[in-house]
């Protein structure tokens, strides 16, 4: 116990620990929701696309240009730009939960232009095929567009958990928590450089962790490579 | 029956106006192997895709067994395309199924149930000879076994038409040879009518009884692929089915002549007979001829020997037999 205090300091384990918890918890959270509204959002814009499973020009106009606008802005300036939308759905505009809409709001265009283009990697020869046997357009999304990319979706599902994760230090601007907090609050404001490097490294650890998880997976389930 | 009606498509693009197919007109009986050649860019594939509207017409009427399919609406067009299948070059197999699961998808999507479609997929992968491979990935596969997959998976709803899109142009001689003998195999067990695009006069030749070719968009010459072959009439034809041979003959020495046959009786061994009664030795520097109805069609360059009495002999041999020849490298 007294390697353990001695590298992490008196009493800060378990401060490290909940710290791990909240962390993994906004970014999972973030990422989750991120997909749950950037995947119809992907879909609308390869689908609307020239040439694509439903064409619509004026849809994938506005929808481009809104994903585009969102991404552009710095997440930092976003936080600030959309706390009434947390207060409208939440009541408050800080917190942690707080934080998981604006995470939401930075990450979901970043996520569907992700699946957007994993799916214009699938060969189009092959969606032809699947529309000359009779598919409609929801058993092409379905059963080609998204098994086919699976693996391509994956890693950027990888890299889309990355990218929030490296957002979640901002919950210090909106009393939130986590590691990155830590790392602030220690190092910037107390000069205590230990915990900061110690957050960092947690932080990196994750990350590593995280992607190599989702790259073996992604390897795992790739049936284009000659392996077995 | 296929029948298409004066169609048209035309592409616009941003800087000009493509006509890609023109004012085709031309009937698929049931049962036959219908083949469409022409070079690339003669509009074959945009064809093929007008049959099942992968592409409309922008004029024109495709009609299948009398039903114009451009008054389909959307569900109705889906079930057609259960009964008129397609295969393609890239074999567009789904990279993430297995060989079976491949074969399972047209039924999967039309509501088959599971145990039912696999049974059936097992069955279709009997018939293209690739029992061993269900639990293979395409990508472990070979070209042709794709390709048997592909033609597996499309047989999989029972289909009353097959459309071939350079259905061997990517395989190796040996592979296109017995792909396309399981596609004649299909026509005649299965009794579903094949129309095969192509670019390469030998997949006519092998399996199609009937042939249209295709020139920039519009039919040179349709009819029996006999009929065809044996009299081409159109240029475009003549050039298909006689191609100009490769000339890499400048190296040598001595008069080079270029002998065309156009139908001569193949049991005639009309160069044997030169070098015998003519006592003139002639070194054939090459040759390109096929037998179509028992009648030779192509050409020979044959080099004569400096000898002149003996050429002269040899080129009187040739016309008292009635064949035509020229100098090497001018027109006939």
């Amino acid at each position: 116990m007294n390697f353990v205090n001695s590298l992490f300091g008196d009493g800060m384990l378990l401060t490290y620990g909940e710290a791990i918890f909240l962390t993994l918890k906004i970014t999972l959270l973030g990422t989750l929701i991120a997909y749950i509204i950037g995947i119809p959002i992907g879909v609308l814009l390869y689908g609307t696309s020239k040439g694509s499973l439903f064409p619509n020009k004026p849809i994938n106009a506005v929808t481009g240009v809104v994903v585009n606008v969102l991404r552009s802005v710095p997440f930092i300036i976003l936080l600030v730009m959309t706390q009434p939308i947390a207060k409208f759905i939440l009541g408050t505009k800080i917190g942690d939960n707080a934080f998981i809409v604006y995470l939401v709001i930075a990450a979901a265009p970043f996520v569907a232009r992700m699946i957007e283009s994993s799916f214009k990697e699938v060969d189009a020869g092959v969606i032809e095929a699947a529309q000359s046997m009779g598919s409609t357009n929801l058993q092409i999304i379905f059963k080609v567009l998204i098994p086919e990319s699976k693996p391509s979706l994956i890693v950027g599902a990888a890299i889309a958990i990355t990218t929030i994760l490296g957002y979640t230090p901002m919950t210090y601007l909106i009393a939130g928590g986590g590691l990155g907090q830590l790392a602030i609050q220690f190092g910037l404001y107390r000069f205590d450089s230990k915990v900061m490097y110690m957050s960092s490294l947690l932080l990196i650890i994750l990350v590593q962790i995280l992607q190599e998880v989702l790259s073996f997976i992604a390897k795992k389930c790739d049936k284009r490579i000659k392996n077995k | 029956m296929i029948e298409l009606i004066e169609v048209s498509k035309v592409f616009e693009t941003q800087t000009a106006t493509v006509e890609a197919v023109q004012d085709v007109s031309l009937t698929v009986e049931d049962g036959d192997i219908y083949g469409i050649i022409g070079l690339s860019g003669a509009g074959k594939s945009t064809l093929v895709r007008c049959i099942n509207c992968l592409e409309r017409p922008t004029s024109g009427k495709v009609l299948i067994d009398g039903v114009d399919i451009a008054t389909l609406n959307p569900k109705q067009l889906r079930k057609q395309r259960h009964k008129v299948s397609m295969i393609f070059q890239g074999f567009n197999l789904l990279s993430q199924r297995t060989a079976l699961k491949n074969v399972c998808y047209p039924l999967e999507i039309t509501g088959v149930p599971k145990e039912k479609a696999i049974k059936k997929a097992k069955e279709l992968l009997k018939i293209v000879d690739l029992s061993d491979r269900e639990i293979s990935y395409p990508s472990q596969l070979s070209g042709g076994q794709k390709q048997r997959v592909a033609i597996a998976r499309a047989l999989a709803t029972d289909p009353k038409i097959l459309l071939c899109d350079e259905a061997t142009s990517a395989l190796d001689p040996n592979t296109t040879r017995s792909i396309l003998s399981l596609l004649k195999q299909i026509n005649e067990k299965l009794g579903v009518t094949i129309v095969v695009i192509t670019h390469e006069m030998k997949v006519v030749e092998q399996i199609c009884n009937k042939v249209a070719v295709l020139n920039n968009g519009k039919v040179a010459e349709k009819g029996l692929v006999k009929d065809v072959f044996l009299s081409p009439k159109s240029a475009i034809a003549k050039e298909l089915i006689l191609p100009p041979a490769s000339g890499e003959t400048k190296s040598v020495d001595g008069e080079k002549i270029r002998i065309v046959f156009d139908g001569v009786n193949a049991l005639e061994p009309i160069v044997s007979n030169l070098i015998l009664e003519c006592r003139c030795p002639v070194n054939i520097l090459s040759a390109d001829t096929k037998d179509i109805g028992g009648k030779i069609y192509g050409q020979m360059i044959l080099q004569l020997p400096d000898d002149k009495a003996l050429s002269k002999r040899a080129l009187a041999f040739l016309e008292e037999h009635g064949i035509t020849y020229g100098k090497e490298g001018e027109a006939l």
